[in-house]
């Protein structure tokens, strides 16, 4: 199952990820950060299919987004 | 698992001081992925604006220098005229570059300098308060224009990519924006293919990039992005307008 990992303490909370995931996965949380934000959470895992998109417009580079390996044919 | 992105190596591993939505994160880690894919990082010069990207040496892993306002493109043509094997990338928005660097911007486009410009419009002064930039749209507010500019007092915004294309020293302009993840994957093939532009040896490149800044427009991040979806990219038209390829289409497939 894909995994997407929100560096908490980078997220500043502008939400474009929320927008930007098709599969509505990453929701904000209901809980402040260490900096004082309210940071993105991935709320539906099996949901998510790894295609990055939320990283793709992360400004802050605080999303990591790791995925299977499709096995070889 | 397959780590499906990571932070360039050109990018330093520091935490942004930039506003939550700012479009500058993007395009920062956009130039740093695109020397390393091309694998420059070790002879690039970057120089820093006057602006909100001041401390942008911060965060880019190569040689920076910080010029002052607007100068931007002056002391690349500098630094590539002494070192012409660095690879010279000059960051600027649109404060400095629009308004007070104008004549270096149009100058060194006119002179066919082989460097590669990387311009922020994000239609206000993002570092001073939020002021009208040269760029604003009409009917916009601004700190220095509260009712909206007016074009019969503060007169219309300007479009660079197409004023530079009148210019025959410039090799490769388009505008691109990332007000999506689909823009932004595309506005990093643009700022790629700059940087191979110059290292070709071509000429004068320029991406400019529609960008977003929630703060000063008073608006959140995700109504930052529709408004640039909505009401700049009309005003200011997504595309290649010079390519030292000939085609026009072939930025998707670069």
């Amino acid at each position: 199952m894909p995994k997407v990992i929100v560096d908490e303490a980078r997220c500043k909370g502008c939400e474009l990820c929320t927008a930007a995931c098709a599969r509505k996965c990453l929701v904000m949380s209901t809980t402040f950060s260490v900096t004082g934000y309210y940071p993105s959470v991935c709320c539906a895992p099996e949901r998510c299919t790894g295609c990055g998109l939320c990283a793709q417009v992360c400004p802050d580079l605080a999303i990591t987004v790791f995925k299977e390996e499709k096995a070889k044919k | 698992m397959l780590q499906v992105n990571r932070r360039p190596e050109s990018l330093c591993d520091v935490k942004m001081h930039y506003c939550p939505g700012c479009g500058h994160g993007i395009a920062h880690r956009l130039v740093a992925e695109s020397m390393d894919e091309l694998g420059v990082r070790e002879r690039t010069i970057g120089v820093a604006p006057v602006g909100c990207a001041v401390f942008a040496d911060d965060y880019f892993n190569c040689d920076m220098i910080q010029g002052p306002h607007g100068r931007g493109p002056a002391i690349a043509t500098g630094l590539k005229r002494c070192k012409p094997d660095c690879i010279v990338f000059s960051y600027q928005g649109d404060g400095d570059l629009a308004s007070i660097g104008m004549a270096e911007t149009i100058h060194s486009a006119g002179r066919g300098e082989n460097i590669t410009v990387i311009f922020i419009n994000n239609a206000i002064y993002g570092m001073t308060g939020g002021q009208m930039a040269p760029t604003t749209l009409v009917g916009q507010k601004a700190t220095t224009c509260p009712q909206g500019r007016d074009p019969l007092v503060n007169g219309y915004p300007m479009r660079i990519c197409e004023l530079l294309s009148q210019l025959d020293g410039t090799r490769y302009l388009e505008r691109v924006s990332i007000h999506s993840a689909a823009h932004v994957i595309k506005a990093k093939r643009a700022v790629k293919k700059a940087f191979r532009c110059q290292i070709e040896g071509r000429g004068f490149s320029l991406v400019e990039i529609l960008s977003t800044c929630p703060t000063n427009m008073g608006i959140s991040p995700l109504d930052a992005v529709k408004f640039v979806s909505d009401q700049m990219v009309p005003q200011y038209p997504l595309g290649v307008f010079k390519d030292f390829e000939g085609g026009k289409s072939d930025v998707s497939r670069d």
